[in-house]
Parts: structure tokens; C-alpha cells; sequence
């Protein structure tokens, strides 16, 4: 278990939700340069996963580190270092979508306008930064959620369902963004469910 | 380069007052509420100044505590409903400090506006000019220490789907001692004689929510958060 050192490692995680049973002994472990491509059927606890590694749902059981360390015991350091998208762009609508960068981005990191402009120029959504998230479509602010998460400069990336309501150009961009984070060194947790094509490190769960 | 946690708060009260003035009705919601009741009780009761002095303060505080618990209500429930409370809450800087700052923002649109308007309440109720100082000192400490009760009430019912009448029934009574001696401090202020004994405890009252209050509030975020 090397990679528990420098990585991400979750093991035996036990859910309950209620009297459900939700996540039964899940494990694995994540490195830096690699992707971790987790699938399954509906309800089958992927988003609970995700919930759990990024330390906002405490599990039952078992225990999940990153970089050596409990992630219980330094929280917001390890949260510091994340950057989590849930399946819905958490967009205030009455923001414009740079401002929505801003304040998203601007309490984990000094960041300047042009370096978020430069981001949603990236996902392809430069034009929509000074129009309020309300009338962006679902795509285009599924494109500013990605920019959050490229602002961020996070080492680890925890996407749930990124590609949803993207169009085809739009999923290229996504598996591009992927593969440069991979390659810089970063590592990635992504719940999908149709395959990815990212050419990288890549391993794939299947939660059942 | 990682954030302080001043400026985070920072940031997060801009945030808040940024969201607040792009809702102006919503921003207006609890002060017209606030004017529109207290000027229903003068309709209401005789045209006697004598009796609606006497009963000045405690219209003014009742409309001031009801006022403030209606916009409490979205204190974090918005930011929960699309998602962005995570965001913030995974933002590395520690749920508290999120708390606090969003909870000061909340207290400056809604209390400390109220206070400003109070003036105007206050004169068509009679209240005398030499008594103004104290009716705005109580309800300042008043309505701060408000929302800070309001914060855990929210917290606990964010995740519910009708939840402001459980914050009410949680919130208001945690409030009676604030109208006790808001209500009493004003009271004295009008009849001209010592109103420090009810400030102090207003006081006291608002340094001891201030200080506890937000780690309550962010255990009842997290517990609902999970």
C-alpha cells in the first residue's frame, strides 16, 4: 500500500442510511497520475462514495486517508486541497458565473478575474462570464462547475456524473481537462456512467 | 495560496449582501412587515397616546423578533437547496467560519436594517425622543443575539421541506427573555428612569450567543449536511 502515502486511500467503508446498507466494506486506493473510474447501477451508493471520501458524510466504519493521514483529523486541510463536483453545477442563479467562480473559488485560493475568465474560457463558457447563472443552460453550467473545479488548482478532483447534459464537443473538452489534470500529477475520482476515453492511468470500480 | 480565515469571512458576508441586493423584495420583505404591523396597532387601538406609549415597546419588540424570523428561514436553506452549502462547506476554511460570516451578513440586512427603521416606528408610537438611544441600543443587541438563535434553528430545520414553522416554534421561545428585557429596557427609557440593568443583561445575553452559538449552529449544519 504504498500509494496510501501520497495519495488517496479508503478502506472497508461501511453506509447506513437508515436501515439501509448502503456502502458494504468499500475500498480502494487512488495515487497521483491516475483516475479512478467508478460506475454501477442507480443506487448503489456512488454518490454516498463520493460524499464520504470528500468528508462530508462520516462513515459507520472504516476509515478514509489522504496522504497518510486520517482525513478526520485535518479536515480542512485536506478539504483545502479537493475539489468536489456534485451531479447538480451548485450555481447561485442570481450570480453572474464569474462571480459564482469567485466566491466558490476565492475561499480556497487567491485568485485574480483573469485567472477565472482563463478557465471558463477553457471549458468554452467565456462568453456567459458576466451573465447571471439563471439563464445559463444546463450544459453551460455544467461547463462553469467544471471551470470551479480547473480554478481550484485541487489535486484531487471528485467529479459525480461530469458529463451530464454536456454536448459531444462539450464531453471532448471534459475528457481533455481529465487527462492534462492526470497528467500534471493530479488525481481523479469520477463517477460515470458510460465509458470514459481518457488516455491515462486509469482504473475502473464497479460498485454493485 | 491559502486563505485566511478573515478573509473568507470577508468574502463570505460579500457574497451574502451581494445575493441580498440582487433580491431587493426579498431584502424589503421583513421591513415592510415590520412598518405594516406596527402601524396596524395604532389603527387598531384607540387614538389615546397615553395607552399606545404604554404599549410602544412591546409592539415594537414582537414585530421586531416576528420580522427577523421571517427571512430566517433561507439562511442556509437556499444555499442547501442548489447545492452551493456543500461548496462552501468543502471549501477548506472550516464550516464555522462560513457559519459566522453568513449569519453576520443575515444580521445586516435584516436586524440592523430594522434598527435603522425603528426611529420612524417609534415616533408614530409615541415612543419620546430622549428614549430613542436605548430603544436602538436594545433592539441592536436584541436582534443580533436573534439571529445567532435563529443560526442553530436554521441549521437543525435546513434539511426540512416545511420547516419554518418548527424554526418558529424553536426559535421563539429561546427569544422571551430578549423581549423581557428589550421590551422592559425601552420601557424604562420612557418612563424616564434607569434602563441599564436591562441593557446589561441584553448585553450579556449577545456575548453569550455570540460565543456559543455558532459551534451549535455548526453541528446542526453538519448533522444536517450528512
Amino acid at each position: 500500500m504504498n500509494m496510501a502515502a501520497d495519495g488517496l486511500s479508503v478502506e472497508k467503508v461501511h453506509v447506513w442510511r437508515g436501515d439501509r446498507h448502503v456502502l458494504r466494506g468499500v475500498s480502494l486506493s487512488l495515487g497521483p497520475r491516475q483516475l479512478l473510474h467508478v460506475s454501477g447501477p442507480n443506487g448503489t451508493g456512488k454518490t454516498t462514495l463520493l460524499r464520504v471520501v470528500c468528508g462530508l458524510l462520516r462513515p459507520e466504519q472504516g476509515q478514509v486517508s489522504w496522504r497518510g493521514h486520517s482525513i478526520s483529523s485535518a479536515r480542512s486541510e485536506y478539504q483545502a486541497t479537493l475539489a468536489y463536483a456534485s451531479h447538480e453545477p451548485a450555481l447561485k442563479g442570481d450570480l453572474t458565473a464569474l462571480e459564482n467562480l469567485r466566491f466558490a473559488v476565492g475561499l480556497k485560493r487567491r485568485v485574480t478575474a483573469d485567472e477565472l475568465r482563463s478557465a471558463l474560457q477553457r471549458t468554452g463558457v467565456a462568453a456567459c462570464a458576466d451573465l447571471p447563472a439563471r439563464v445559463l443552460s444546463a450544459g453551460q453550467r455544467r461547463r462553469v462547475a467544471m471551470a470551479r473545479v480547473l480554478a481550484m488548482s485541487a489535486s484531487l478532483w471528485l467529479l459525480d456524473e461530469p458529463f451530464t447534459n454536456l454536448d459531444a464537443a462539450g464531453s471532448d473538452v471534459m475528457s481533455s481537462l481529465l487527462q492534462s489534470h492526470v497528467a500534471g500529477g493530479g488525481s481523479a475520482l469520477v463517477v460515470a456512467h458510460h465509458e470514459l476515453t481518457v488516455e491515462c492511468d486509469m482504473r475502473r470500480m464497479e460498485l454493485a | 495560496m491559502r486563505v485566511g480565515a478573515f478573509e473568507a469571512f470577508g468574502l463570505v458576508v460579500r457574497r451574502e449582501l451581494c445575493l441580498s441586493f440582487r433580491r431587493p423584495d426579498q431584502l424589503l420583505q421583513p421591513l415592510v412587515f415590520f412598518l405594516i404591523v406596527t402601524t396596524l396597532f395604532p389603527l387598531g387601538l384607540s387614538l389615546q397616546l397615553s395607552l399606545l406609549r404604554d404599549m410602544a415597546p412591546g409592539v415594537l419588540w414582537v414585530a421586531a423578533l416576528l420580522s427577523s424570523l421571517l427571512s430566517l428561514d433561507s439562511l442556509f436553506k437556499s444555499d442547501a437547496d442548489d447545492g452551493t452549502l456543500e461548496q462552501l462547506a468543502l471549501c477548506g476554511q472550516g464550516l464555522t467560519v462560513i457559519v459566522v460570516a453568513k449569519t453576520f451578513a443575515h444580521w445586516l440586512v435584516t436586524g440592523a436594517a430594522l434598527v435603522l427603521v425603528s426611529p420612524v416606528v417609534g415616533t408614530a408610537l409615541g415612543i419620546p425622543g430622549a428614549a430613542f438611544a436605548t430603544m436602538l441600543l436594545s433592539l441592536g443587541l436584541g436582534t443580533l443575539t436573534l439571529s445567532w438563535l435563529g443560526a442553530i434553528g436554521a441549521g437543525l430545520t435546513v434539511g426540512l421541506k416545511r420547516g419554518n414553522v418548527l424554526l418558529s416554534l424553536i426559535v421563539l421561545p429561546l427569544a422571551m427573555p430578549l423581549l423581557i428585557f428589550g421590551a422592559g429596557a425601552t420601557d424604562r427609557a420612557i418612563s424616564g428612569t434607569s434602563a441599564v440593568g436591562a441593557l446589561y443583561f441584553l448585553a450579556a445575553l449577545c456575548v453569550f450567543t455570540c460565543t456559543l452559538a455558532p459551534f451549535a449552529a455548526t453541528v446542526a449544519l453538519r448533522i444536517t449536511l450528512e
